[in-house]
Parts: structure tokens; sequence; C-alpha cells
């Protein structure tokens, strides 16, 4: 092999990469590998007959599902949000941005809280959902709010910089080229968004994945039912089986890393079609 | 390169470490570690603790108090929380610390009289005002129609109460433990909500206005009335239930690190003195020696016929049999 070293104008390589992987070591690898490290110390057959109980299950599909589905509507409505941020100037817009925020920033116990308000039967909108057969507090449609409310900033905060970088003049050109508005969006605005889009979609999937605070006041915690995954590792804390809380939250990591690699991998392969990739 | 800010942001680490932090200049310090609804309790019992200590050995004490579910209060001193003294809502989670940790005997039960429980407590239900639902006991609850607020017995050591008092109501109606299974089945059956703590459960009750009794401790029922008005809640005492003994015990290998082996006993043997006492009738607590304490607060204690733990077996029976993975609990909550 032909050494190919490419010019930097900068120098600070090694020192950086050190740094970074010292970093991610210290933060990440070395918790993350505690949770491993407690989940080997029971053999194999304890551990599937833990992580395949049908409770279990059970919560792996609420949260995994309905996180991926929060994030899919943030996705819709936070485009639409960044869009009207970036591209309209109306009264109050700066609250509005600043309002954006505000999951980031709320406890998370205080957001599960309000929202059961909001939602239960003696509720704001509560009251007026139950007389139609709706139920949102204490169901897995509970869970879902929560999850939306909580993973809205991702995705505006990616796609907002993105669209304000965007020139107009590329719009122009396409409605003088002849392109209809739907076109125009469909096949020049799009395809720029879309790795971004993805990158909030998928934080905000990994958030809702892991969220627990705000979730646990709305959801109700029926087993079967609604009962997220994090709460059946509470679970296994409570009665002091460590060895089991950490096997969940092994299956939870491996699950949440191998979604959040297709979703990385898919990211990139959009950029490169789409000839975005610097 | 790629943008993907995803990389630096996977930290999905659950971990915390707690450390305990004591002074040593001239003045002792204390940790009391403590489940909720105890917070008012010790506030008012540290001072006159500190005030005693002062008056009999001139030193100066000051205790802190740390409070949270009991579970966690007791993971926690497990990891390295270093408290002195732990004052829990069951014996389970003091004899967890004593198995995992090592930090204090195995029989520290006996340490102190009245199974080191210088206080006990029960279980009664809440109702809304005019007991529209005519709730009067146990009975009552597996009725059709009626909603019942109680946290899930896996994560709340308060529930843990709640179900072993209508398991030990069951019993008592005779027809063994396939009676008891079934009574306590269809109870769970009407429970609509199942909150992670106490207190969460109080809310959902008492804020949402879900269900139409609340099973809680006697003392917490107390305090819901006391705070929200005689006009929309009442106490129904039921016929039978259990004898709830939050127990006390010194943390021996914190004390003996932090030299406060001495305090740290005289402080709990004081929670059995009559100011102990006093204030414990007073916080709505069931005082063990009644006799010492105000008879205008004790007068406030309908009589009950208690079912004691010890009936059912002890603790550690019961977790093992109720509420661990598979236990009655798992098979009678399934939907």
């Amino acid at each position: 092999m032909t050494a190919t070293r490419t010019f930097r104008v900068l120098p600070g390589f090694n020192l950086t990469l050190g740094y970074t992987l010292g970093y991610l070591s210290l933060l990440i690898l070395i918790p993350l590998s505690a949770v491993f490290l407690k989940t080997f110390e029971m053999d194999w057959a304890r551990f599937v007959e833990v992580v395949t109980a049908p409770q279990v299950v059970a919560t792996y599909k609420l949260s995994f599902g309905a996180s991926l589905l929060a994030a899919a509507i943030n996705a819709v409505f936070g485009l639409m949000l960044a869009w009207a941020l970036v591209r309209y100037s109306f009264p109050g817009k700066k609250i509005v941005d600043a309002l954006v925020d505000l999951p980031f920033a709320l406890p998370t116990a205080v957001a599960g809280i309000a929202l059961t308000a909001l939602y239960a039967k003696n509720g704001w909108l509560g009251q007026y959902l139950e007389p139609l057969g709706i139920k949102v507090a204490f169901t897995p449609l509970g869970v879902l709010v929560a999850l939306v409310f909580i993973g809205l900033p991702f995705v505006v905060r990616t796609v907002q910089p993105i669209l304000e970088d965007l020139d107009t003049e590329l719009e122009e050109a396409a409605a003088s080229l002849g392109a209809q508005r739907w076109q125009t969006f469909r096949h020049v605005i799009f395809p720029i968004l879309l790795p971004a889009l993805m990158t909030g979609f998928a934080l905000a999937f990994a958030r809702a994945v892991g969220e627990y605070g705000s979730v646990i006041f709305i959801a109700g915690n029926l087993p079967f039912v609604s009962e997220i995954t994090p709460l059946m590792i509470i679970t296994k804390l409570e009665q002091y089986d460590y060895q089991g809380a950490t096997a969940i939250a092994s299956v939870m990591l491996i699950f949440s890393f191998i979604l959040l690699l297709i979703i990385n991998g898919l990211q990139a392969w959009t950029a490169k079609r789409t000839g975005r990739d610097r | 390169m790629n943008f993907q800010p995803l990389r630096r942001l996977l930290a999905l680490a659950l971990f915390s470490t707690i450390t305990g932090v004591h002074a040593q200049s001239g003045e002792i310090s204390l940790l009391n570690v403590s489940y909720d609804p105890t917070r008012e309790l010790y506030q008012a019992f540290n001072p006159e603790f500190s005030r005693y200590w002062k008056e009999k050995t001139g030193q100066v004490v000051s205790v802190k108090q740390s409070h949270g579910g009991a579970g966690k209060q007791a993971r926690a001193v497990i990891d390295g929380l270093e408290a002195d003294v732990v004052t829990l809502a069951l014996a389970y989670d003091i004899d967890a610390i004593a198995e995992k940790s090592g930090k204090l005997p195995a029989d520290w039960q006996k340490r102190l009289p009245h199974n080191a429980s210088p206080y006990t407590s029960t279980i009664v239900f809440l109702v809304r005002k005019g007991n529209p639902k005519a709730i009067r006991d146990w009975g009552d609850l597996v009725k059709p129609g009626v909603e019942v607020i109680t946290p899930n017995p896996k994560t709340s050591g308060g529930a843990r109460w709640n179900y072993l008092a209508a398991w030990g109501y069951a019993l008592k109606q005779g027809g063994g433990e396939a009676a008891a299974r079934d009574f306590v089945g269809r109870l769970l059956k009407n429970v609509p909500v199942l909150d992670t703590g106490a207190r969460g459960a109080t809310n959902t009750f008492v804020q949402r206005g879900i269900g139409d009794v609340l099973l809680a401790w006697e003392n917490e029922a107390f305090l819901s009335i006391n705070e929200l008005g005689p006009d929309k809640f009442e106490i129904v005492v039921p016929s039978v239930s259990i004898l709830a003994e939050p127990p006390v015990a010194v943390v021996d290998a914190v004390a003996k690190k932090h030299g406060t082996e001495q305090v740290a006993r005289a402080y709990l043997e004081y929670l059995y003195s009559p100011v102990g006492q006093q204030l414990a009738a007073r916080h709505y607590y069931r005082p063990i020696k009644p006799e010492l304490a105000d008879p205008r607060d004790v007068a406030r204690f309908p009589k009950v016929n208690f079912i004691r733990i010890d009936d059912l077996g002890g603790w550690q029976a019961a977790q093992k049999k109720h509420f661990a993975d598979g236990g009655t609990f798992d098979h009678l909550n399934r939907r």
C-alpha cells in the first residue's frame, strides 16, 4: 500500500483523535461496558429467560414501536415547524422559536405530570376527548404523546440550520424551469433536507427509547398494555436484581445501537446519492 | 466530513454515583436515610434530638435527612451512600442492605424494641366525600365498577403492604390460599393505573380524579385530608388491616468509620422516648408506646384488627412468594 497521507492545513490530528477516544471511553464506553460486565455474571439460559419473558417482550414492542412512531410524527411536524420558523416572519416568532427548546429544559417528571393533568379524564383536554371514546392518559396513546413532546426539539433544531442555509435561488431556478411547487419541494428541497431530517429522527428516537420520567406518569403502567422497557429495569432494581436489570438494559442498548447504525447508514447513503457528501 | 452529531450524543448511560460528605469540624454530623412520607416527622424530630444531645453531652450534632422511595434509598446505601442510620419503609429493604453490603449484621432487627420499629402505621382507604360507592371494607373493593388506586408492589414498598393487607384479609375469610388468590386477582382487575410510588398514586387519585378508593398509608391519608380539606375526602378504616412496621437501624460500618456509633444509637433510641413518641403521633404515625404520646393525637387512630407480617411468614418469605418475578403478583396481574 502506498502511503496516501492527506494534506491538512491545520495540525492536531493525533491530539484530537487521542482526546476523542479517551473522552468517549471515559464517558460512554466504560459505563456501558459495566452494564455488559454485570450481565455476564449470569449464565446464558438465565439471560435468555429474563430478556424473553413475555411481560418484558411486551415492553420492547411498546417502547420501540412508540419511539419509532413518535420520531416519525416529529419528523413530519418538526419539519413543518422549522419551515415556518425559517421562511416566514410573524409576530411572536422569537417566542415560538424559544418555545421549541422547552421540552429540552423542562424536567421530564414535570412534563409527565403536566401532560397527565391535561389528558386525564378531568383534565382540560381529557374531559372533551373522553366522551368521544379517546383515552389518552394511562394508555399506550399517552406514552406516544409524551414521547412526541420530548422529541420535538431534535427534528426542529437539526433541520432549521440547513433550511436557513438553503438559497431561495434554487427554488426560483426550479420555478423558472417550469417546476410546480410540489415538484420543487419533492425534487429540490426535500433531498437537501433529508440527511438532517434523518439525524433529527434518529436523535428523537434515541431520546424516546431511553425516556422514563415523563412517560411513567402518563402510561398507567399496566402489564402487557402500557409498560415501557425502562420501567422493567427499575422493577428489577427494586428487587435488588442488578443482573436482571442490566440484562434488559443490554438488550435495549444493542437494539438501539443497531437501529441507530441503520439510520446512520441510510443517512450517509442519501447524502452520497444527493451529492452532498463532502 | 459528515455532519453526524449522533456519534457524540449516543450517551444512554444510566449510572450515577452518590457520595456522602461528612463535616468533621467539632460538630458531629449524622445522615439519616429515610423514605418519602417521613420527611415532616424527621424535620420536627431532628432539632429536638440535637437539643437533647447538646444538653446531655455538650456535643453539637446536626442531622441531615435524605428522602426517596425506600428501595431506591436502600440501593443508594448499598452502593456507598454513607448513611449513619436508615429509617425505611420495610424490614426487607434493610435486610437487603445487610445482605448485599454487610454494613450491618443480619440480626439488626433484634437490637431495638418492637422489631426496631418505634412507630407503626397501617393501610386505610381514602374515598371521595360522601363515599358514593359505599366502600366499607376490603370486600367492597372487588365489586364490579369500583376502581381501586394502588401503586405497583414491584416498585413501591407501600404497595407491598397494600397487597399483603388484602391477602391477609382474604385469608381471614377462610377458604385458604386459593380463595386469597382469587380475591386479590379480582381486586387487581379493578386497578386502572399502577403508579410506581405511593406519592404518584396519591396524585392520580387526588389530582387526576381517577378511581373510587385509594389504598394508602394511614399517615399519608391523614396528610391528604389535612392538605386538601375534609370536604373532599374521607378515611375508611377496614375491619382488618396490616400492621406496617417501618424499621430503623444504625449502619454499623458507616457509623464506625465516622465515629458516630454512640450518637447514632442514641438518635434511634430517642425515637422511643416521650419526645419521639409524641412527635410520631403528631405526624400520624401510631406510637409504639401510646401512653407516652398526647392522648388527643392517639385518639385519632381508630382501632384496627391487625394482621402481622410474621403471620404471613415474614418479609423474606412474603417477598419471594408474592413479589419476586413469577410470584403471585405477576400471575394475578396478567390481563
